[in-house]
């Protein structure tokens, strides 16, 4: 899309500037976790807007359906029972997905130009007809949630609905969710909405509501509303200080053009010695050695 | 090819196919490796027909080196062990850079130099069949956790840097020593040049005491 191009704040495996004219707010998804039932309509409305079916799987004990993140499920509810206090049992319902990071370890490790698309209004997408099927997104992402399809060999994960956001709708999830658990808008009033949730949380008791916005991935563009932000581990294994990581960030990072350079100096090093040191020949002496024991006696 | 009197036999044919397809599957390697290493090399996927087939014949050329290369160490494991000679060689090693190779320690069918670029092949090999094992999504990737992962990336990455280094001055080398190139080609090298470079191995395989 021609408009959409303009919107590009960063591609994967690009080392120059994308087009800076134009500015939008950035967007983000409130999910207050508080306010979710497990319905499930958020993950039925996925599927219906993008139009992806999911093979019938089967169950394992938990509401869990289907049990994990794939190609055709870009998000899933994760339930946990946990008990946060003794003998105080919590239903935890989270709704995983892409959290759209402002730094994405995705983009960072993709290698394949314009693959993984950063816009400016925060929506990291994927653009699978540039994919090829590495899998080094799913190794750079700090939440575990690109996926590679068996079938076709491309990585898929949500698209915070780029393509309904371009044109002034919210996602499909957020459309459809019955409580309101899922809010859509600007990251600012998205924000300050769920200050005012965390501070009714505080009043009802849950004296560690907080909001989930990791700044190590500086910031996300899905937002938690959480009960015990203190332990998001609680939420399904919800990562407590998500990061790009120091190997990814090794391997990913100012290491590659260094080496890349070093290399070619030993190309150019080993250019330059046989200019100046000449090629290693057999000396005078030993050829005349031999071709003295070859002449006639 | 008859044998020339004048010429030893320093490669059997064998041996020589077996370093070219190591060779040429490196180059393939290196080239598609290159792919995924940096933006700047990206370009060199159309010589594999884009950059999905490169992601996909990558780790098949790299079992078929593994293959390859595993041969050449089982080959070559015993006669690459470091001598005190060689330990000597290399202490000198400054001189022969310098294109005097005249009180150079006496080598054997191969020099301190070149035993020691063997073994940190080997490494290098090992540690690349290693970690890119854990790296081929297609297959083996859903073995590993997401940190064992993460770690063989870099170690793939690391381990093929050096990997090309040392094989550019492998190439090098063979093309600064005048001659040398013939032994992996045609297999024979002059009798002066075995003296020259090699006089260790010049006598063991003359017998004699030249």
């Amino acid at each position: 899309m021609a408009l959409q191009s303009l919107d590009i704040q960063r591609r994967s495996a690009t080392t120059t500037a994308s087009p800076g004219a134009r500015r939008t707010p950035e967007v983000a998804k409130l999910i207050d976790v508080s306010k979710c039932i497990g319905c499930k309509a958020c993950q039925a409305a996925c599927m219906e807007w993008n139009d992806l079916r999911d093979d019938i799987g089967v169950t394992a004990g938990s509401y869990d359906n289907p049990r994990d993140l794939n190609e055709n499920a870009w998000t899933v509810m994760r339930f946990a029972e946990v008990e946060p206090e003794k003998d105080k049992l919590q239903w935890l319902i989270r709704k995983d997905g892409c959290m759209h990071c402002a730094d994405p370890g995705c983009l960072k490790a993709c290698p394949a130009p314009g693959a993984v698309i950063q816009y400016r209004n925060g929506i990291v997408d994927f653009h699978e007809e540039s994919c090829i099927g590495c899998g080094y997104c799913v190794t750079g992402c700090p939440f575990n949630i690109p996926r590679l399809s068996r079938k076709d060999g491309k990585a898929y994960k949500c698209t915070l609905c780029s393509d309904r956001v371009m044109v002034g709708l919210e996602p499909a999830c957020v459309k459809t969710c019955p409580t309101g658990a899922l809010v859509f808008g600007t990251k600012e009033d998205m924000m300050h909405h769920a200050a005012g949730r965390v501070a009714d949380l505080k009043r009802r008791g849950f004296a560690k509501a907080g909001i989930y916005d990791p700044q190590g991935v500086g910031g996300t563009h899905v937002l938690y509303v959480l009960q015990h932000a203190d332990r998001p581990g609680l939420y399904c294994g919800l990562p407590a200080d998500p990061t790009i990581g120091p190997a990814v960030a090794l391997w990913k990072g100012a290491a590659k053009p260094l080496a890349s350079f070093a290399l070619a100096m030993v190309a150019v090093g080993a250019f330059f010695h046989y200019v100046v040191k000449g090629p290693n020949e057999v000396s005078k002496e030993i050829e005349k050695e031999f071709e003295d024991e070859k002449r006639p006696r | 090819m008859k044998n020339d009197p004048d010429k030893l036999l320093r490669y059997t044919p064998y041996e020589r196919a077996n370093h070219w397809l190591s060779a040429l599957t490196f180059i393939l390697l290196a080239l598609s490796g290159l792919v995924f290493f940096h933006p700047a090399f990206y370009p060199l996927s159309q010589l594999f027909g884009g950059g999905v087939w490169a992601r996909i014949l990558h780790p098949f050329i790299g079992v078929l080196m593994t293959i390859s290369f595993g041969i050449m160490f089982l080959n070559y494991r015993k006669l690459n062990r470091m001598t005190p000679t060689d330990w000597r060689w290399l202490g000198q090693v400054r001189n022969m850079v310098d294109g005097d190779d005249r009180n150079m320690p006496e080598a054997g069918k191969f020099n301190g130099g070149q035993k020691m670029l063997f073994w940190l092949l080997v490494a290098s090999m090992a540690l690349l069949v290693l970690s890119g094992i854990v790296i081929w999504r297609a297959y083996f990737s859903f073995l590993f956790p997401a940190v064992v992962i993460r770690l063989a990336s870099v170690v793939h990455a690391v381990s093929a840097t050096i990997m090309i280094a040392l094989i550019i001055f492998h190439g090098y080398a063979a093309l600064w020593t005048k001659e040398s190139i013939n032994a992996m080609l045609s297999g024979q090298v002059r009798r002066a040049w075995a003296k020259q470079h090699h006089p260790g191995w010049f006598r063991q395989v003359t017998g004699g005491d030249k």
